[in-house]
């Protein structure tokens, strides 16, 4: 399944989008390159899915242009792109069966023999039986891998994938997932997918912009982002992150001391999206499953140079693999941990006195000019 | 130990009015049927067979009609008025393919781009059905009438040089002509085209249009092969709303034609009101109802409908 148009880069440059007084998507510059997976990630109504329907044409920018390889694309009609678009509600042409489905976009560029292309494709998505079938007799996973077929077939240099798996239920969409990373690493066509799933983002991406407020907040690969969040947003948004206001005590050196309450605690200054001074503010975060925990009497086993903070256990619930606990502490009321059940210490229940501790490598620093709650519950937001 | 007996008696104490009440549950689709039935039977099924006996009766309005099964009737009916049978099906047909002509565009357009106009839209379309269907008939009698402005602009443009070569029009009338009962069946049945295919077409997901032009079909390819499609369901009961009442019609016929341009339903009144010939009459409208039920039938098979969403 080789191209035979070499794809080349995608790339954004300066493109916006207003709708009369809202601007939907600020002035933005982005290069996808070709061949690689890549997730726009954000909550809904942070321009990701405008910027996806700029670059197929279903949207024209009010400013910037979209170029394809050396091809810039920007004023083409979607009919004339070599882009094709997985719809979020799949759009299958409900009086055409998924044969027809599959075979329309080889049948509007004239080609004539598509009955082995076709076959082939269904045969990828593992739909080869169903090929007689209407779309309304087929399930929600089986329609999502014929827009996607319909999509592939075709060969596009860019396939945009506009929130997929959105319909599907969660074992389904697990299960897509790693399908949609096989078929890309099969036909290595440059995949950009929309969604605001961060954990569909991580597991498919090779790199993720997230988007805020029709901005690019960070971009990088998925645990570049994860260990090394820039904003609070994408701290938040993307997975957990505990974050402590602190002042900051001695900088300069390659590491920063930080005073926060009773706890002092350190960070790689590299590791701080800002550059901090002695006595200013900074926001130190920390991931629940870097933390360890334990009981207060046990205090003197942890090692010295962990930073470590004091609290108690105010909720905790067990989901299998892991205990999440809340810790009410005097640097941060809920810093919450994720505890491997390897070994479960019984004495780690709600009220207990508890040490928390972590290797300062595993710390980072944020500006405190930010918001500190930027990017939780936003999900379900609607813009 | 009388505790766990208690609900086992309850049970048995309460099987008979649950029986009832299922009986009763069963009974309610028959009880909504009944008014539509009763209706229908009187005013249906009732004059259907008063009719179906009339055709074949014999005798005349001073001597009273007796039942011969007279079937003759009908045969003779068919010989006398075939031109008029098929003058009705040939209106009928060409003021049916004039609608979806014009309602085509108008109902893609209120269902596609007049955005917030739609609902006025749609009002407009059924306003004419504020006045009375003769009213506004009669209207079109001043507005195709000889000398008037309709006439003379179609004139000045030729038009009427090629509808009166086309046997529509004959010399600079418009009046009393093919073409103006044409005209008045085309403008009374718009709406009930209109309506039907903006309800299909309204129902069509835009983002079809989407991912037809993302599949690399232009607009026009888009709508021959996604919109016009989908949209089947709206073309086949417009056309049956427009064309089934059309070829009955004689009130266009009457008043917008002449003795040159008389439809079925124009012989069938006057058999009715004038000739007192009421075996003839019934038995054309038994023939009228049995070409259109027969037309309908294969069109609906042909048009393939039950496959579509």
């Amino acid at each position: 399944m080789t191209d035979k148009t070499a794809g080349g880069d995608v790339r954004l440059a300066g493109i916006s989008k207003h709708y009369g007084s809202f601007t939907a998507v600020h002035p933005l510059d982005l290069t996808i390159p070709q061949g690689s997976f890549f997730a726009l990630l954000g909550a809904s109504g942070c321009g990701k899915t405008t910027t996806l329907r700029m670059i197929a044409g279903l949207e024209e920018p009010s400013t910037g242009t979209v170029s394809l390889g050396e091809r810039e694309v920007t004023h083409l009609p979607p009919y004339k792109r070599p882009v094709n678009t997985v719809f979020q509600s799949y759009a299958l042409f409900p009086h055409l069966d998924i044969y027809e489905n599959v075979a329309f976009g080889l049948r509007r560029r004239g080609i004539k023999s598509v009955k082995k292309q076709v076959e082939d494709m269904l045969e990828l998505v593992e739909l080869g039986q169903f090929a007689q079938r209407k779309p309304h007799q087929l399930s929600g996973g089986q329609q999502q891998r014929v827009a996607v077929a319909r999509a592939l077939v075709n060969h596009p240099q860019v396939l945009l994938l506009d929130e997929p798996l959105g319909a599907l239920d969660l074992k389904l969409r697990r299960q897509m997932q790693l399908e949609l990373k096989r078929i890309q690493t099969e036909v290595g066509i440059t995949f950009v997918h929309v969604t605001h799933d961060q954990e569909e983002a991580m597991t498919m991406a090779d790199t993720v912009a997230v988007m805020n407020g029709g901005r690019v907040e960070q971009l990088g690969a998925p645990a570049e982002l994860y260990e090394n969040p820039k904003t609070t947003f994408v701290a938040n948004f993307l997975g957990t992150s505990n974050l402590i206001e602190a002042e900051v005590l001695e900088a300069g050196g390659s590491d920063v001391l930080v005073g926060s309450a009773d706890a002092r605690l350190r960070l790689p200054a590299a590791r701080c999206s800002t550059t901090p001074t002695a006595g200013g503010k900074l926001l130190v975060g920390v991931r629940p499953e870097k933390i360890s925990l334990v009981h207060a009497a046990d205090e003197d086993t942890v090692a010295a140079g962990r930073n470590k903070v004091r609290g108690t256990i105010s909720a905790s619930s067990f989901i299998g693999v892991s205990t999440q606990y809340v810790i009410d502490s005097p640097v941060c009321p809920e810093l919450e941990v994720y505890v491997q059940n390897i070994e479960r210490d019984a004495r780690l229940v709600p009220g207990a006195e508890v040490v928390l501790h972590w290797n300062p490598e595993h710390t980072f620093g944020l500006d405190a000019a930010q918001d500190i709650d930027a990017g939780i519950e936003t999900v379900e937001e609607g813009a | 130990m009388s505790a766990p007996a208690t609900p086992a008696q309850a049970a048995v104490a309460a099987e008979p009015p649950v029986h009832r009440a299922s009986l009763r549950k069963r009974l309610v689709p028959y009880w909504l049927l009944l008014p539509g039935i009763l209706w229908l039977l009187v005013f249906f099924v009732l004059p259907m067979i008063y009719q179906a006996s009339t055709s074949v009766q014999t005798g005349s309005l001073e001597e009273g009609f007796q039942v011969t099964w007279h079937f003759q009737t009908y045969w003779d009916a068919l010989t006398e008025y075939y031109p008029q049978f098929l003058r009705s099906l040939l209106y009928a047909g060409t003021a049916t393919v004039l609608c979806l002509l014009l309602g085509y565009p108008l109902a893609y357009l209120i269902a596609f781009k007049a955005g917030r106009w739609r609902n006025l839209l749609l009002v407009l379309v059924i306003a004419p059905f504020f006045t009375s269907f003769l009213i506004r008939t009669l209207a079109w009698k001043t507005i195709l009438a000889d000398g008037g402005p309709v006439v003379g602009v179609l004139n000045t443009l030729h038009v009427l040089d090629v509808t009166s070569w086309l046997g529509m029009t004959q010399g600079d009338r418009v009046l009393a002509t093919p073409l103006a009962v044409v005209c008045g069946l085309t403008y009374n049945f718009l709406p009930f085209m209109i309506l039907p295919l903006y309800t299909s077409l309204e129902r069509i997901d835009t983002r079809l249009h989407e991912a037809a032009g993302d599949l690399y079909a232009r607009p026009s390819t888009t709508f021959r092969k996604v919109t016009f499609p989908l949209s089947m369901p709206g073309v086949v009961s417009g056309t049956l709303l427009t064309f089934i009442p059309a070829s009955g019609d004689y009130v266009n016929a009457e008043l917008l034609g002449s003795t040159d341009t008389r439809m079925i339903g124009n012989v069938i009144q006057s058999q009715y009101l004038r000739i007192l010939d009421y075996p003839t009459a019934a038995a054309l409208s038994f023939i009228l109802m049995a070409i259109v039920l027969i037309m309908v039938t294969i069109y609906i098979r042909r048009a393939g409908t039950e496959d579509l969403v």
